[in-house]
């Protein structure tokens, strides 16, 4: 292929078989062609096997009652809804399981990393042999155990410990009051997107102002003030509605509040500390990786090693961390699907149970997998345009 | 170096404090400043309660022997459990009687990871080690095999017949004379046993009995999951790299298409398609082995994120090494076995070895469709009602057990990168 690129537009005339373009053409054909020869096998097989077993085929199913139950759902559920809403109901705890995973392990990952690089010998030893511990043990023992651990330390429903007069800490979960369903919730939201929409405004005014001035201005205590103050003002003039709805034990459990269930407590927190390790390692050698000669700049400047780590190195280091960073949040999004083997309802579990119900393999398995691809995709073209937002601006 | 002081009057000064002795250790890394001290002593007494309340539990207070779980309750750790069921733990439901096999195939299969570990061994003595080895494996867990002999004949005829029609022209004696022998193995062979020498054209060898690999369980079941299905997804790993790095746009779809569906759905999703739909993919009749199943699932997963590895030592290699192939009028058969890959597959081995790393611990996975690998088998010993409710010692065993194996191999990993950099660091 070589040859053709030295610009010269006449090609040497050679025989047909002995031209790398016509070649190249016969070879992909083929290749091509014996990778669908291998689907017609598989599809025609496949074929024939249901057509012999009677299995129905086609998504029709997913309007038929589901008729089973899902511990854990953020929308109404009953066993009379059908398929497709279960599924949708293991979907959503599946997101939610990757989103709080994701933002702790973020956190955990980063602390942990800047802590072994830490001038304290100690807290660097502690962090290392954290990092050590977690990452070389598979994730789904570390469920395994959380999970056991917090079944069997915790006393049943009847001995719980009550925290606060409030909460109600069992093996059966973390019962505690919510408020009851007012309509003044709605506007509550809204007022937190205002709040946060606001928030940025003023962090963007205040940059600008700094750039122009030189006068800092305090972003963090204003943005909190306004994040959390619009919300709380639009409750007080609702008349400030106070029902809650109290946990309180019923026979063999609690009813009413709301509760943290124990398999959802073990799974977030068997992926926080599992994935946190590898962040911490990426954290790491993202700092690593810059020039000494930054960190030295920033201490002559006389800043902080909190303000030289914030201001200074870490932004640069991001640049780094990035790419890797985003390929750790899409593992922990996969691996949430362990969940199954602790009995959280997450999207595999749902349809799991969906297909050994319904006999339809091969349709829910394409469920499994577009939704992770889906999910998979949206979360790498998010972290690629943050990537490219905090990309070095070269002239 | 002038020294202006008379002799008399030198003054001999101490060495600063900081920098010598154990004190000045302590001093330079746990109490540089007030906010450091304060850090370390927090540290340290947390750390000691921890190490003190757990020491309490897993050797102080621990039970090392009892009959049941009940002599346990009260006291620590109860590790008369691990005593009890660590021969389950290890080699699942293989006949007791025979579990010497298991543990001798789990002997030979460390001994060949470990001898390939070693850099003086990495020629072709560590094909030998590796064929002998897994044969020596697979004969000890299966108890017989039975070798294909016609198969092998026939494909030793056909490959040494091929070498010497294709090399017959380019090669060295040396090579004709090995392509030669190769083929006149086959033909003697096929011969001797048309001629009735031979009696059969399958060779049983049957020393031990039989067991099923649904018999199979803890750690060799582990250790082939993870070592084969990386060397069987090695070959189509690194074609599938070469594919998405080639020219030909069709090709090259095809092997982003495969790589990033793969790579983007979680290997539980894969294991549940091998175990419902595989079956459903084969002509009907024709079943193949839960475990079998199991591993064309890893094999699967494991290509695609080899090939993403191999793909980074193939970008890596400077445009340079492409060209000069090139201009020396090399193939693409030549210039990828010859030019390419020998330096690619240096670069990526401490890579390859963290990946290892990885499907050790993925392989744990093949219990959510009751495969009994080592995870499993701990699992489903705290069944037994006469053990219950330890689980936490359990676990800790297996982890300690997984953590020696991805411990001492990231380690490795981590030598070998800086051993084979030697050569371009200064």
């Amino acid at each position: 292929m070589a040859v053709e690129t030295l610009g010269s537009s006449t090609r040497p005339k050679v025989a047909p078989w002995n031209d790398p373009v016509v070649r190249g053409w016969i070879f992909q054909i083929v290749v091509v062609g014996l990778v669908g020869l291998l689907a017609w096998f598989l599809v025609s097989n496949t074929m024939d096997n249901l057509a012999r077993q009677k299995i129905a085929s086609g998504y029709d199913y997913l309007h038929h009652e589901a008729g089973f139950q899902i511990g854990d759902s953020m929308i109404p559920y009953s066993p009379a809804d059908t398929y497709a809403r279960a599924i949708l109901v293991g979907l959503l705890n599946t997101l939610k399981v990757s989103v709080l995973g994701i933002v702790l392990c973020t956190i955990l990952g980063t602390l942990i990393g800047i802590g072994r690089l830490s001038p304290n010998w100690l807290l660097a030893k502690i962090c290392e042999w954290y990092v050590e511990i977690f990452r070389n043990v598979p994730l789904l023992l570390w469920l395994f155990l959380f999970y056991k651990i917090i079944s069997e330390a915790f006393p049943g429903p009847r001995q719980a410990i009550n925290v606060l007069g409030t909460m109600f800490l069992s093996n059966r979960g973390l019962y505690f009051p919510v408020p009851l369903p007012d309509p003044i919730h709605p506007w509550m939201g809204l007022g937190l997107l205002v709040g946060i929409a606001a928030a940025f405004a003023v962090k963007r005014w205040a940059g600008k102002r700094q750039d122009a001035t030189g006068q800092p201005f305090p972003v963090i205590r204003t943005c909190i003030a306004i994040v959390v103050g619009l919300p709380l003002v639009v409750w007080l003039l609702g008349g400030a509605p106070h029902q809650m709805s109290w946990p309180a034990l019923k026979g063999f459990n609690f009813q009413g509040g709301s509760v943290i269930q124990p398999e959802f407590t073990a799974l977030l927190f068997g992926l926080v500390v599992y994935t946190s390790a590898f962040i911490a390692e990426i954290v790491r050698s993202g700092i690593l990786a810059l020039n000494k000669g930054q960190s030295e700049a920033a201490a002559a400047l006389g800043l902080s090693r909190g303000q030289a780590m914030r201001l200074v190195l870490l932004p640069q280091a991001l640049r780094v961390i990035v790419p890797p960073m985003t390929s750790q949040y899409l593992s922990i999004t996969k691996n949430s699907s362990l969940a199954i083997a602790i009995g959280y309802p997450d999207l595999v579990a749902a349809v799991n149970v969906t297909i050994n119900q319904t006999g339809q393999a091969i349709e829910n398995v394409v469920i499994i997998m577009a939704a992770y691809l889906t999910v998979s995709l949206g979360i790498s073209a998010f972290m690629n345009w943050y990537n490219k937002r905090i990309a070095l601006r070269e002239r | 170096m002038t020294d202006a002081t008379p002799a008399g009057e030198r003054q001999h000064l101490p060495p600063p404090i900081v920098d010598g002795g154990a004190l000045g250790w302590l001093r330079k890394n746990l109490f540089s400043s007030w906010g450091n001290a304060i850090t370390t002593v927090v540290l340290l007494v947390l750390l000691l309660w921890l190490l003190s309340s757990f020491l309490d539990w897993a050797v102080v207070n621990a039970v090392w022997t009892a009959p049941n779980g009940q002599a346990c309750r009260g006291h620590g750790a109860c590790w008369a459990l691990i005593h009890e069921k660590y021969r389950f733990i290890f080699f699942g439901t293989f006949p007791y009687q025979q579990q010497w096999r298991p543990l001798l195939a789990v002997m030979v299969m460390l001994a060949m990871l470990v001898s390939s570990a070693d850099r003086r061994m990495w020629n072709t003595r560590l094909l030998w080690i590796w064929g002998i080895g897994s044969f020596l494996t697979f004969l000890l867990m299966f108890g017989q095999i039975d070798i294909p002999l016609g198969l092998i004949l026939f494909a030793a005829l056909a490959v040494g017949g091929l070498g010497m029609l294709l090399r017959g022209a380019a090669a060295q004696p040396a090579e004709i004379a090995g392509w030669r022998t190769l083929a006149a193995i086959g033909a003697v062979g096929i011969v001797l046993r048309l001629a009735g020498v031979l009696p059969a054209w399958s060779l049983a060898i049957a020393p031990f009995d039989y067991v099923e690999t649904s018999f199979w369980g803890g750690l060799p079941v582990t250790l082939i999951l993870a070592t084969y299905g990386l060397l069987f997804a090695f070959p189509y790993g690194v074609l599938l790299a070469l594919g998405r790095r080639s020219d030909l746009p069709l090709i090259k779809g095809l092997c982003i298409g495969f790589i990033e569906l793969i790579r983007g759905v979680p290997l539980i999703s894969l294991l549940i398609m091998a175990s419902v739909m595989l079956p459903l993919f084969l002509p009907s009749g024709m079943n193949i082995d839960k475990f079998l199943r199991a591993l064309i699932a890893v094999i699967l997963f494991a290509g695609a994120y080899i090939a993403e590895v191999i793909r980074g030592g193939l970008q890596a290699l400077p445009k340079g090494q492409f060209e000069a192939a090139d201009a020396m009028g090399l193939n693409y058969f030549q210039k990828t076995t010859l030019i390419i890959l020998p330096q690619a597959l240096r670069v990526v081995i401490p890579p390859l070895i963290n990946t290892f790393i990885g499907f050790f611990k993925d392989t744990s996975l093949v219990l959510i469709i009751g495969i009994f690998d080592f995870l499993n088998a701990a699992n489903q010993a705290l069944v037994d009602p006469n053990w219950a409710g330890y689980p936490s010692e359990v676990y800790l065993f297996a982890a300690f057990v997984y953590f020696c194996f991805c411990f001492s191999m990231s380690r490795y990993s981590k030598y070998l990168e800086i051993e084979l950099n030697k050569g371009t660091r200064r």
